[in-house]
């Protein structure tokens, strides 16, 4: 009895240290040693260098941002600010105590002029608080919390590339026109679902629809079964499912989802957020004809082709919307200090406030000065048919564009006082 | 009741896996008295090997569910005779931080060859579909994989105690010294018992690839849930972490559909109650000598 007590002690005590050392993770930020030079710009790049988000955003992050300085020192050659253009990166492992000491370190100690990507809400926010603090530029292209441009905005933070708003505007809103006005909706219970949930039922309701049942999923999660047999059981039916989850759990949804055949059973599929890379690893069958909202896609037209040609050159793949956006961002904030003439924060925001702009991966676009949301047209996008997909990472037929104006949100009702 | 028939059986199903992998560590861990916590990047290379049998040698399903478990199971005697046995007669911990650490290496080298991101694996043909069970439908393959889980598990027990090889290693499990004195080397049921553990971690991986996400995080999340199932079941008890598997199994699909918030933390609400009631285990025996 008392062995086997003492053994059960110790198989508790070990799973207990197990979790905390899976929790500890790696060791700390590291940050180039480097020194403030006024004939020099830095841009740092926070990101997800090793985890989850690694292939959406991550080293090809950076790559972006590079490839940016490179054509712009190109572009500009002796007429360029500066010669000196740096690209620092750091890798936050989606921790928001992390991605704020590295935007410390960066701002004050490496002397970066301007942040870009973090993806992962929290971590986000956690840089935008930094920025604010040390008045120095931010622009966000990887999290999607329209908290940057709500509650929480401030003068030195620009949200690029997409947010929960453009997501659940875009397939909310068109799915439940298109008729499927009933909806399950599942999303992983963390801060990223619970907005998303939030954001899509703003928009199914706008749009006339109705939520039949919105179920939080356990995060990370490997087993769906319960809610894809919950969903044709609902009363009323629902007509579509909305999965809000993200990498790995959404595989699971979509495979599972294939697994009981919802879709002959009269319930479609909707895709919350969803990226190239996701598809890569989904496989174009299992999701054929599934709507979904993107900020840009690599083939959306020659434009687009052409720089997503130079960008498979560079890095051996093609770009998500997150790596077209980093570049277009870095490209808009060094052109701003060339036409500035300094790399003063605040005066490359008030050249930026307002200003309207167009290029490769933002169309119509402006930096909105309410609330510092940079608008551009979003596409309401549809997963391939097998037989349609004619080369790699050829996965997206556009159903619809969505304008500028429409696809984000009213800053009358974004809460944000910029001070 | 219809609706919680079938989450009950959806929990079966999902249990499948717990049962499989639960099996194996309790194995691994009555023989060797050794926490595994490898045990899921194991899981996770089943699934890769499948994936590898496929892309590279195309080798459909059926026979990766065959030749996987043979060849992690070689590969974990190859582990444990290399690593592991030199550390048996040290504090477990020193196994448990090897393993720990054994597990970060093949994540690693995974996520260095195929990334994050998770890899496509189609479902093999046959498959496909549904059945009908009288009061639902269900995807064929989760049945399969139910009953395939089941078919294994009482494969193992009538091994393990119909058998000659199946007693000496329940006796040497339950009473090394004794065991000993009759003249039985049990040294030399190690190194197979702790492959055969392995074995079922890959084919629990091969079942899990055409279901699942087939990414390098997918042993990592299990495995505590799995540490969670075997001391429900009874530490060392072949019987308890099988039935605990799909206990579990079950108690997550029901939570999931009516306290989704606390679906994750029902299994661990579970093992305190255990632990707390019955420290041995719900089938554990309370008179055992372990490790």
């Amino acid at each position: 009895m008392a062995t086997r007590l003492k053994t059960a002690g110790a198989l508790t005590a070990t799973l207990t240290m197990g979790a905390v050392l899976a929790a500890c993770g790696g060791g700390g930020p590291q940050g180039a040693e480097g020194e403030i030079s006024d004939d020099a710009i830095k841009l740092g790049v926070i990101t997800d260098l090793s985890d989850i988000y690694s292939e959406l955003a991550g080293p090809n992050a950076v790559e972006a941002v590079k490839m940016a300085v490179d054509d712009f020192k190109k572009k500009h050659g002796d007429d360029a600010v500066t010669d000196t253009i740096e690209v620092d990166s750091v890798d936050h492992q989606n921790k928001p105590e992390i991605a704020n000491s590295s935007a410390r370190e960066m701002y004050d100690r490496d002397g970066v002029d301007a942040i870009f990507d973090v993806p992962t809400s929290s971590a986000a926010l956690a840089v935008a608080t930094v920025a604010k603090e040390n008045k120095k530029l931010y622009f966000n292209i990887g999290a999607a919390t329209t908290e940057l441009t709500g509650a929480q905005c401030n003068a030195y933070t620009y949200h690029y590339a997409y947010d929960t708003y453009m997501l659940a505007n875009g397939t909310g809103t068109a799915v439940t026109e298109q008729g499927s006005d009933r909806w399950y909706v599942i999303y992983p219970d963390y801060a990223f679902g619970q907005d998303m949930n939030k954001s899509f039922t703003e928009a199914i309701e706008g749009a006339g629809g109705k939520v039949i049942a919105a179920d939080p999923t356990p995060f990370p999660n490997d087993d769906f079964a319960t809610f894809m047999t919950k969903a044709p059981n609902l009363k009323p039916k629902p007509d579509v499912i909305g999965t809000m989850q993200a990498g790995g759990d959404l595989v699971n949804v979509v495979k599972q989802y294939n697994e009981f055949d919802l879709r002959k059973k009269g319930v479609d599929l909707a895709v919350g957020l969803m990226f190239d890379t996701d598809i890569a690893a989904i496989g174009v069958e299992p999701l054929s004809g599934t709507l979904y909202t993107t900020a840009w896609f690599w083939n959306m037209d020659e434009q687009s082709r052409e720089w997503a040609d130079r960008f498979l050159e560079r890095t051996k793949t093609r770009p998500t919307f997150d790596h077209a956006a980093n570049y277009s961002a870095a490209t808009q904030y060094l052109e701003a200090i060339q036409r500035a003439g300094s790399d003063d924060a605040d005066a490359v925001r008030k050249e930026l406030d307002g200003r309207e702009f167009e290029d490769f991966f933002a169309r119509n676009a402006k930096f909105r000065a309410e609330d510092h949301r940079v608008v551009h047209d979003a596409y309401l996008a549809k997963v391939k048919e097998k037989d349609d997909v004619e080369e790699d990472f050829d996965f997206t037929e556009l159903v619809d564009t969505i304008p500028a104006e429409d696809a984000f949100r009213d800053p009358a009702d974004s809460g944000c006082e910029m001070g | 009741m219809d609706a919680l028939l079938q989450q009950l059986f959806n929990g079966l199903v999902s249990g499948s896996f717990y049962a499989l992998l639960a099996l194996g560590l309790s194995v691994i861990f009555g023989m060797l008295g050794v926490v595994n916590f490898a045990h899921g990047a194991f899981y996770m290379l089943g699934a890769f090997g499948a994936l590898v049998l496929l892309d590279s040698f195309g080798l459909n399903w059926w026979l990766a569910l065959l030749l996987v478990p043979i060849g992690l199971g070689l590969a974990g005697m190859v582990v444990e005779r290399l690593f592991v046995h030199r550390l048996v007669a040290l504090d477990p911990l020193y196994n448990f931080l090897l393993t720990f650490g054994i597990a970060l290496i093949l994540q690693d080298l995974i996520r260095l060859k195929y990334g994050v991101a998770s890899q496509p694996y189609d479902r093999p043909d046959v498959l496909g579909g549904s059945v009908n069970l009288g009061l639902f439908s269900y995807p064929k393959y989760q049945v399969f994989v139910l009953i395939f889980s089941i078919v294994i598990s009482v494969l193992v027990w009538l091994v393990l105690n119909r058998t000659r090889v199946g007693m000496i290693v329940r006796a040497s499990t339950e009473r090394a010294e004794l065991t000993k004195s009759f003249g039985i080397d049990v040294r030399r049921w190690i190194t197979p018992v702790f492959g055969f553990g392995i074995a079922l971690a890959g084919l629990a991986g091969v079942l899990a690839a055409p279901m699942r996400a087939v990414n390098s995080g997918m042993g990592g999340d299990l495995i505590i849930v799995i540490f969670a199932v075997v001391v429900i079941g009874g530490l060392g008890s072949v019987f308890g972490s099988v039935a605990a598997g799909y206990i579990v199994g079950m108690l997550s699909a029901v939570g999931n559909l009516y306290v989704p918030a606390l679906s994750q933390s029902l299994v661990f609400i579970l093992m305190a109650l255990v632990l707390l009631l019955r420290p041995a285990g719900l089938f554990g025996r309370e008179e055992g000598v372990l490790a």
